[in-house]
Order: C-alpha cells, then structure tokens, then sequence
C-alpha cells in the first residue's frame, strides 16, 4: 500500500444519505478476479442513461466538469449494504484519496482503510458548511494530525482514527504483514485450546 | 465479572490485544464464495503463502449461478470464468468446496447451518455481510471484505475493534399471520437502516425463544440491514435439537462435551449492555417495505409516509428520491397495488421452513395470471426436502416456477433479473436502487405475505385473504 499522509484537493459533492455499496458498485461488475478497472463502473447506474458509457447522466456530479478533485464528500451512513470490497476498489480505482461523510457503515470503513482510502468522518454541521461550499473550495486532511480543514475559512474539525490503522496509513503497511508476524503466537493459541 | 454472550465468545478467541489498537481475533470457520475471494487467493499467492488452515475453510458457488439447467456450463462468460476461478483456487490450496452440482451445494449461509458446521460459541467470517445469519447459533458471525478473507486465509485470525453490544428484547407471543420476517423488518423500521451501526445486536426475549432455528436465522440475517455488524441469539434446546445429527455435528463423546461448553452459552442475568431496546411482539403486523433501503417499511395495510411530513432535511430528500424511484405516493396506501413478480428466495427466506409455510398458503389455490411467481431453494438439500414433501407438486399446481439452488434475483447477479420499472415482492433482505435489476423494484416481505400476493397479483393483507373452499 502506498502511505497516505496528507491530502489537500477539491472535492465532489453527494448530499445524499444511505448511498449503499450496490450504488458504488452494482453486482452485474462484480465478476472480475484482479481488484483493478473497477473506477469505471464506480456509481454506473446514476452515471449514466441506460446502461450506456455513451450517455451520461448530465445531472450526476461525476458527469459534471465544475466537480473534480481526490476528495468525495457524501450524505450520512455513507457505504452500507453489502460488503463488497469492489467498492472501496472503485473508489480507488476512479481516483479518490478520502471520503468524508458524518456516518460511515462498519465494514465498508474497514475496506477503505484496508486499501488506504480515508473515511473521515465529520460532524453533521461541519458536512453542511462543506456541502455549502463553492465549488472552487479546497479541503485539507492531515492524517498525523487527524484534522480536516476548509482551506478558505480555516473552520477545522479532528477525525478519529485507531492510532494503530494510523500507523499503518501514514507507513503504507498492511493488516497481512502484521498477523503474518504474529504465527507464533497464533500457534500457541491454537495448541493451548485444544 | 458479568459478561455478555457476545463477551464470552469474542474473550475466548482473543489471541492478542494491540495497546490503542484492535485484537487479534481468531477465526473457527471461514466460508466463502466465488465472488470475493478470487482477489484473495491472488494476495497470498503474490506474497508466496499458503492458505494457513484450510481445514477451516469451506467454499461454495452461490452468487453467480444460474438457477436452471446447472448441469450445462454457465453461459455468461465472466460468471463461468469466476466459478472456474473458484475451483482451480479451492483444488490448489486444499479448500473443501461443495460446487455446482454436489449435493450440498447452496447459497453459503443455508448450508453453514443445514451441515452442521455452524456450531455455538465459533467465531464465523465469510466475505459477505449476510453471514450474520450463523449468529441465530449462538456465534460470533459477521461478514468481512476480501482484504479479511486474504487475512484469513494468512492467518486464521483478523484484527477487530471491539464492537458495542445490544440487546433487543421481543417479549410475547406473535399475531396471526405475523411470522420472523415481520420481526425483523419492524425492528430495522424502527430503529432504521444505520440504527444499529458499531454494535453487535443480540436478539432476545419470550418471541424469539418460541421460534424456530429457521426462523432465528431470519432475524440474524438482517442484522446488517439496520448497520450491525452481527446478530446473535442465545442457544438453547431449539438449537441443540437442529444441531444434532446434521452431517459435520460432533458426535458421541464429543457431542456431549460440547453440549455442556454450548449450555454456558448466555448474557448472565446482570450483564450491562451498551444498548436496550424493548418491543411488544403484540404491536408487530404483517411489515413490506416501500422505499429504497429496508428500513423504509412499515405494516402493509398502513399508508406510505409523506416526504413533506418529515422534519429532517436528509431523510426527506432520502425519502423523495425513494418514492420517485419506486414510482410510489406518499400518503396512499400499497394494498391493492398491482405486481408484476414474486420472488420467495435468499439467504433470508429460502430454507424448508419459510417453503413450507408458503405451500401451506398455496395448497388448492393458483397465482394470479399478472404475475411471475419463482421460488429459489436455498440449497439442493432444500430442493430435495421439497421434492421429498411433495411440496414442489403444490407449487407447480398453483402456476409457480422452482428453480435451483442459489442466489438468484436476490442480486441480479446471475441471469435472474426483474425487468427495469416492475414491481417485486421479495422475500430477500435488500430493496436497494438496482439490486434485482437495473430499474427494478422491490417491496420487501415475509414468505406469507409474498404468496398472498402471488395469489391475488396485488399487495395483500394475509390476514384477509379467503380461505380454500373445499
Ligand atoms: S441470497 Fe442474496 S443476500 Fe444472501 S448471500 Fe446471496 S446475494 Fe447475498
């Protein structure tokens, strides 16, 4: 995984709530066996009109210039349902770095931060003065520090985030390489059950 | 110290704490299935591993299987090359898998419970988030992304957080023509569809203890509707009973060693809990759902909510963007409304029980003409089951439609889509934009009100419907 410090970008906003991971990603993409090539597909059904790449959907953000950035800013209970990792892949894959919402679903937080993708998860007040925001406004994340800021109003807001998932962000290490090194003991763990 | 069932379980597999950080969690059994491990397998391979404790693991094909003529090779393409996937991967690393065409073959969380291989007191992980039904056994279930099953398959172990637990208690007995389903739709409804995020819920209380095994599992299943990581229940004499005897249940000596480690298996009388909540079994209806996550349901003879009625900006933008998916008008009611397809299936509805529990609406009636009606067994053990009972010859005299084993149009994975603008009544757990088919819609219910409505082509009160005539 590549370390994950700081970001400072625009953002795209999604103002709605509940956007479930059959949304990010729906099941007809989920039969691919490698975790890349998933950004394309990311949200489909509200990206485009009839299932077709050839027609956007000119009222969804993704389709619309004046959004960019590697920042998504989304509605509350941000990525339940399902558990498909697919999603935080698509995420990824499509170019976001964080995603910030006031609510995150369990597993697809797990997922983010498995692929080093930060949910940051903010009041819902301060998710309001981000959604009113223009769209030439940056944001600024600082992992080490847990902090979010609005560039152009210097209002700030800290993150939780387990120091030990901190770690493995601001390094680029991975839960694999942790547990690997921890056979033994799982090994005696093992014996003394039995 | 008073513990939690949830305690006792998750104390027990502790293998490590990390000081400010998660703890090493090992894992009993390992499910999985040929969509989200393919990306697991290639992980360890890339890092030149092997799967630690493939004995631990059990694989099936569920998701992208088609539901007719199983014997000829899958005609999608990917979908083949991700079950061919599945095999090759299982073959090498040693991985028992019951594939396409063995006889326990099934959607992964029927066949966990049906071979007795989900066992109270386990700690249970499966790459999917419905694997909280296992829980209904007294264990510790919950569903995980490929990154974990990678972790797994490394390890044998995961490193969790500790999850808040509550306990919601359904004291009394059930209405007529109310049955698990119901419970748990009336409780996502409640506390709604985030409601119960960061805990791991246990079911309680006089409602739950006089339910079947079946139907416990029902109720598990959709823990992670309501944002849950899991949902449990108490073991008792119920699940001892089912247990006993199933294909992979301990036997003889054995059987009795577990017996009294599983009898421990309880909240102790003055455990805290970092939740409660309290519902009346009385005050629960027959619950569909009208909007786009499964906590927008309510009784089905009560009148959709008005988006303007709804004081919090969000919900009301959620419930319009709802509704004008649906095609649906707040303040009318969904009975009498016209249906196109009934699908009785998935992981939350597709075992002997809920089947049987249809045939007996069923038996001496035919569906309506307007309407398509599949039933999707939960496995080839419930297809045979059904078969054996001569419930198939019911279905089949009534105008339904029986398939085979799998997921199904629980998904729209596989070929088994609702076509773009048409209404479902679907005994499966999610109602979400797209989820059975681009454009589809899906009204949530129990197997009884799914074959009311099968019979009459319109949303249905079960409780009104006439009897047979003899
Ligand atoms: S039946 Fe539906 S919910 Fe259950 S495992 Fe299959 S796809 Fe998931």
């Amino acid at each position: 995984m590549t370390p994950l410090q700081k970001i400072q970008d625009r953002f795209v906003p999604l103002p709605m709530e509940n956007v479930d991971t059959d949304q990010i990603i729906p099941a007809r993409f989920l039969k691919a066996t490698t975790r890349e090539g998933f950004g394309k597909n990311l949200f489909r059904d509200w990206r485009y009109l009839n299932d077709n790449p050839d027609t956007p959907k000119p009222d969804f953000v993704l389709n619309q210039s004046q959004y960019g950035g590697d920042i998504l800013v989304a509605g509350k209970n941000f990525g339940c349902g399902s558990s498909r990792e697919h999603a935080a892949w698509a995420l990824k894959d499509y170019g976001f770095k964080a995603v910030v919402s006031s609510f995150f679903a369990d597993i697809f937080k797990n997922n983010a931060l498995n692929n080093g993708l930060l949910p940051v998860k903010v009041s819902d007040a301060f998710l309001a003065e981000i959604f009113a925001l223009d769209n030439a406004a940056t944001l600024s994340i600082d992992v080490d520090k847990q902090t979010i800021t609005i560039d152009s109003t210097g209002a700030t807001e800290s993150f939780e985030i387990n120091i030990y998932k901190k770690t493995c962000l601001l390094n680029g290490y991975d839960d694999i390489d942790y547990l690997i090194s921890q056979k033994e003991k799982i090994e005696a763990f093992e014996a003394q059950r039995i | 110290m008073a513990k939690t069932l949830f305690d006792k379980i998750w104390d027990k597999h502790v293998v490590q704490e990390i000081t400010d950080g998660p703890s090493v969690l090992y894992i009993d059994k390992h499910f999985i299935h040929e969509v989200t491990s393919p990306q697991a397998f290639k992980g360890i391979e890339n890092r030149g591993l092997p799967v630690f404790r493939p004995q631990q693991v059990v694989a099936t094909a569920d998701h992208n299987v088609p539901t007719l003529n199983q014997h000829l090779p899958i005609k999608d393409e990917l979908s083949r090359l991700q079950v061919e996937q599945l095999i090759a991967n299982c073959k090498k690393h040693h991985i028992e898998l019951y594939g396409l065409g063995h006889p326990f073959q099934g959607i992964v969380h029927v066949i966990g419970p049906e071979l007795g291989i989900t066992q109270p007191g386990m700690t249970i992980v499966c790459g999917d988030s419905h694997t909280s039904t296992h829980g209904a056994f007294g264990a510790v279930a919950f569903g995980i992304g490929t990154s974990e099953v990678e972790m797994v398959f490394a390890s044998q172990c995961l490193l969790q957080t500790k999850p808040q637990v509550m306990r919601i208690n359904i004291e009394g007995e059930l209405q007529p023509g109310v049955v698990s389903k119901d419970i748990i739709l009336h409780i996502i409804a409640q506390i709604t569809a985030s409601g119960a995020t960061g805990y791991f819920v246990e079911y309680a209380g006089s409602a739950i203890r006089s339910l079947s095994m079946e139907a416990r599992m029902t109720i598990c299943n959709m823990s992670i509707e309501m944002g849950a990581r899991g949902g449990m229940i108490a073991p008792d004499e119920t699940t001892f009973a089912y247990i006993k005897g199933r294909q992979f249940a301990p036997g003889g000596v054995q059987w009795d060693k577990k017996l009294s480690d599983w009898k421990e298996l309880y909240s102790d009388a003055d455990a805290v809990f970092d939740k409660e909540i309290h519902i009346n079994a009385a005050d629960i209806q027959p619950m569909i759902t009208y909007g786009t996550n499964p906590g927008l349901g309510m009784p089905v003879n009560a009148t959709i909510p008005q988006a303007d009625s709804i004081a919090d900006e969000g919900e009301r933008k959620n419930l319009t963007k709802a509704l004008q998916y649906m095609g649906l008008e707040g303040g009318k009611p969904l009975l009498g409304m016209p249906i196109q397809h009934v699908f009785i299936g998935s992981c939350t509805n597709s075992r002997i029980e809920d089947l049987r529990l249809v045939a007996g609406l069923v038996k001496g009636r035919k569906k309506s003409e307007r309407v398509q009606v599949m039933i999707v067994p939960g496995s080839q053990q419930v297809a045979r089951q059904v078969q054996a009972e001569g419930l198939d010859q019911i279905f089949r005299e009534a105008g339904f439609e029986i398939r085979q084993a799998g997921c199904s149009a629980c998904l729209g994975m596989n070929e088994d889509k609702i076509p773009a603008g048409e209404y479902c009544i679907s005994t499966s757990n999610r109602n979400f934009e797209g989820r059975q088919g681009a454009g589809a819609r899906t009204l949530l219910a129990s197997p009884l009100t799914a074959a009311a409505a099968a019979i009459t082509g319109v949303v249905t009160d079960v409780r009104t419907l006439a009897p047979v005539e003899a």
